[in-house]
Parts: structure tokens; sequence; C-alpha cells
């Protein structure tokens, strides 16, 4: 049991994959939670790269963890001034008014 | 048996604080469980021997991205959630997704573990003698440049969305015009006049 392997690693990545999703479908009165668990997924995703790259010994998934994080710090500025140009017009940030907007 | 120890601390930390961000109702404490998270995950890469991508972790998300997510929340002023009467719509439909998701993966990870058929698939193996911060600059800056390069551009193109959704311009405001200025007739705005004394200037 405290011989730790890469199974492991996997399903905590598992685990925080399956919390991110179920708080996008939870917090439908919030669009910030759901920004915040989308962090949480490209997280488990990363766990899941590195643990792969530190048990095979490749260099690859360390490489790719970092483009992921970059998308992730970029996807979470376009999303957060997006919420900020909603707020704006609605006043408030609830998910569920957002097919207002539709053209 | 330490570092086994070590992981599971670190891990049940991090379902920990995962779970508080999804549930909590203020937001303020949900970002702030986001950056306990990444605390922890950045724990358990050094743990893996990523050294850099932890504290790549702790400077670009506690330091940046969890900051800007501050700024947001204080701005709206939306931190708690009023009136969370209807949370047992999605509750049972979003656990059961999450849970099956949980078992299937959990079940193709622990059966797949002992599959020694990647091992043929490694391209750049870690170079021995060499830290790992320097181990991904020598990968990074040859074979994945291009990539880095249009990182760097996907940047950019973030940075400039950014700007152009939330700029607006208000009315009302005086702002400086250079070239209304420079242009202006001096005859216009301003008369000289020479009073005689004691009379004063007819406005």
């Amino acid at each position: 049991m405290f011989n730790i392997g890469i199974s492991h690693y996997l399903v905590l990545s598992a685990i925080i994959f399956a919390i991110g999703v179920f708080g996008i479908f939870f917090n439908r009165r919030n669009m910030i939670v759901i920004l915040l668990a989308i962090e949480l997924i490209l997280l488990s995703v990363n766990i899941n790269m590195v643990a792969f790259s530190s048990y095979l010994g490749d260099m690859t998934g360390q490489i790719f963890s970092i483009f992921i994080l970059t998308i992730a710090a970029a996807e979470s500025a376009i999303g957060l001034s997006i919420l900020v140009t909603y707020f704006r017009s609605r006043g408030n940030i609830e998910i569920d008014t957002v097919s207002e907007l539709k053209g | 048996m330490i570092s086994g120890l070590i992981f599971y601390m670190f891990s049940l930390v991090l379902i920990a604080s995962a779970m508080a961000v999804v549930f909590t109702r203020n937001t303020v404490h949900g970002v702030l469980w986001l950056i306990f998270a990444f605390f922890n995950t950045a724990g358990l890469f050094v743990l893996l021997g990523a050294e850099f991508l932890a504290m790549m972790l702790l400077i670009v998300y506690v330091g940046a991205v969890a900051v800007l997510f501050l700024f947001v929340v204080m701005m709206l002023d939306v931190s708690v959630v009023k009136n969370r009467t209807d949370w047992m719509r999605y509750f049972p439909f979003g656990s059961a997704i999450a849970g099956i998701m949980v078992l299937e993966m959990a079940v193709v990870f622990w059966g797949s573990s002992q599959d020694t058929l990647a091992q043929e698939f490694i391209k750049n193996p870690v170079p021995e003698g060499v830290s790992n911060a320097q181990a991904i600059g020598l990968l990074l800056y040859t074979d994945y440049v291009y990539l880095f390069q249009i990182s760097g551009l996907i940047l950019l193109v973030a940075m400039i969305g950014a700007i152009t959704l939330t700029l607006r311009r208000r009315s009302g405001v005086h702002r400086q015009d250079i070239n209304r200025q420079r242009d202006m007739d001096i005859s216009e705005v301003v008369t000289l006049e020479q009073p005689k004394s004691g009379e004063g200037v007819n406005v």
C-alpha cells in the first residue's frame, strides 16, 4: 500500500478530474466557480502528464505540461474578461440566463 | 514508506481542497481553496521529481492566475451566492456522472498498470547528470521551439482579447485630445485687453 506506483497518481488525477466535472454541473449560479472547476480539470491533466513522465523516464510529459499551464492561463484570462463583460450587461453571473445573449 | 505517507498526505489534502472549491458558497474562499490545491499539487510534483514544474505551478498559478481570480471576484461584488435553494436539482445527476467517471478510469488505470508496452515509445529519455530545469530547457528550446513560440503567440492573443473585451469608452469623461489642442486658433479662445487705469475690463 505504501509502495506508490503510477496507478496511484492516475487514480488521484481521475478523482480530481471528476470533482471538476461535478463542479461544472453543480454550480449553476456562479460562473466563477465553473472557471475554477475548469482549472481543477486542467490540474488533473497536469498530474497525469507528470506522473507518466516520471515513471516512464520521458521528459515529453513535463514539456507538454508547461504548454498546458500556458493555455490554462490564457483561457482563464479570456474567461474572466468575458465574465466581466457579462456582469456589466446583466448585473449577475448566473449561468442559467446566458442563453439570452443569443443573437 | 515515508514517500508513500507523504503521497497520501498531499493527495488527501488535495482531494479535500478540490471538494471545498466546488462546494463552498463563498467564491473568495473557493479561490483560496484552489490556491491550496495547487500548493499540494506542487508538493506531489516535487515527489515525482519535477521540481521545475512544481515551482512554476506555484509562481504562475498562485502568483498570477489565482490573484487574477481574486481581483475579479472582489471587483464584481458577487462573493457570496445567495439562496442556493435548487442545489438538489443538479446534485444527483452530477454526482452520478462523476462517480461513474472515477470508477471507469480507476478500473482502466489499475488494470493497465502492469503494461510495459509504453516503454517502447519513449521519445525523449531523461538525460543523466543534469537538473530537472536544465533537462526541460534542453528540450524546450531545441525540439519544441516552434511550440514554445506559438504558446507565446497564444498568450499575446489572450492579452489583446482580454483588453478588447473589457475596454469601454465612458461618456462624460474629459480626455486630452492632442490634435484639437494643437489645431486650436488662439484668437477664438483668448482676447487681449489693455484696460485703462481705474476702469477695469468689460467682459
